[in-house]
């Protein structure tokens, strides 16, 4: 995928056209939020049992997407994180890339700020470049994205294609409408493993 | 010759239809994380750090496998707050705890944390069986792995240095 438009010329995305633009493609593919405004956003771009939206364990995203991927290898898995989420789990960054699970896709929406807790600068707003991390780790695709266009490419990558692969949205701070997905833990990974495994889910 | 217990934890690990299996290294595991290795049926990933093993093993539920964790004593104090995701969600989670600090300890460093593993676990939601002699492993991890899969529950079952043997420094 190329970089169509320089870094300089873009004005920030919002945060919720982008995500919404990024699952227009979704069918049954599994998904997985870190907490807070990812989890927000996904949730604004439409509620299914198959998302799994965390409402804390900062850090688990990526991991819990490999841990799906392994179990469900002909299910594509996407983790939708954001900057800090992903930030407090950079080893999970090494760990997956050793285990390049082809049916794994882990998007950071980046707004280089913590969101829920005062907007304080993250490190990816300190000059920390997150995809080059995810490449030096080892992934074979990783992309830094600032324009729509550039979203489409994404979204045809990882649901009409495969490999393992990590993403960087970058987007404004602007404030986005509340949308709260359900925070109840039982109910989520119910309604979840019923959806993916039907009957066995109660085995 | 090498202690069977490890064998025994591996028989009970494949009864109990363990696919994917979380490490980091500690020697109290060494055989264990061989056979597994060795075990085509079973998925190994070694972690740079405890807590991701917890995320991950939760995921495998998700998604339809079951996990088990191994891990060392003072890697516990790193999954603490992952282990709200086990709490709170009620995901089972088997781990498997080979403890240091806590018998005839040399490096003085692990007792912290090796004297506190059980009462942490506890805090943060997870059910705790002790195993201080060898014979008792197998039936431990069975009903661990029970209490854990058929009641959606956290368990971590501490293999003690009395069972593993105290590191020896001076050798």
């Amino acid at each position: 995928m190329r970089l169509t438009v320089p870094a300089h010329k873009q004005t920030r995305l919002n945060r919720r056209t982008a995500v919404a633009k990024l699952l227009r493609k979704r069918k049954d593919e599994l998904v997985v939020t870190g907490l807070g405004s990812p989890a927000f956003d996904v949730a604004a771009a439409g509620d299914t049992p198959l998302n799994f939206y965390l409402w804390g364990a900062m850090g688990g995203a990526a991991m819990m997407g490999l841990g799906i991927a392994l179990a469900q290898p002909k299910r594509r898995v996407l983790v939708v994180t954001g900057d800090g989420e992903m930030l407090m789990a950079l080893g999970a960054l090494a760990t997956i890339a050793c285990e390049k699970p082809a049916n794994l896709a882990i998007v950071v929406i980046d707004n280089e700020h913590y969101g829920e807790t005062g907007m304080q600068l993250s490190h990816s707003g300190r000059g920390i470049d997150l995809a080059a991390i995810a490449k030096a780790a080892g992934f074979p695709k990783t992309y830094t994205l600032r324009s729509e266009a550039e979203i489409d490419h994404l979204a045809e990558e990882i649901f009409d294609g495969e490999g393992l692969l990590f993403a960087v949205i970058k987007v404004s701070i602007d404030a986005v409408p509340v949308c709260l997905p359900p925070r109840d833990g039982p109910y989520l990974r119910s309604r979840f493993r019923e959806a993916l495994l039907g009957s066995k889910a109660h085995g | 010759m090498p202690p069977t217990w490890p064998k025994q934890i591996f028989q009970e690990l494949k009864t109990a239809g363990i696919r994917q299996v979380a490490y980091v290294p500690d020697a109290g595991h060494k055989d264990l994380i061989r056979l597994c290795n060795a075990n085509p049926g079973m998925r190994t990933v070694s972690l740079t750090t405890e807590e991701e093993g917890v995320a991950m093993l939760a995921g495998a539920w998700l998604g339809g496998d079951r996990g088990a964790l191994l891990l060392q004593s003072s890697g516990v104090g790193n999954c603490i707050n992952m282990l709200s995701l086990n709490q709170e969600c009620r995901i089972p989670l088997l781990a498997l705890v080979a403890m240091r600090g806590q018998w005839g300890e040399f490096n003085p460093w692990q007792v912290s944390m090796g004297q506190t593993t059980g009462r942490a676990l506890e805090l943060a939601g997870v059910y705790v069986y002790g195993v201080d002699c060898a014979t008792e492993i197998k039936e431990t991890v069975r009903a661990a792995a029970r209490l854990a899969f058929d009641s959606s529950r956290a368990v971590a079952v501490l293999i003690s240095q009395q069972v593993i043997g105290t590191k020896n420094f001076r050798k």
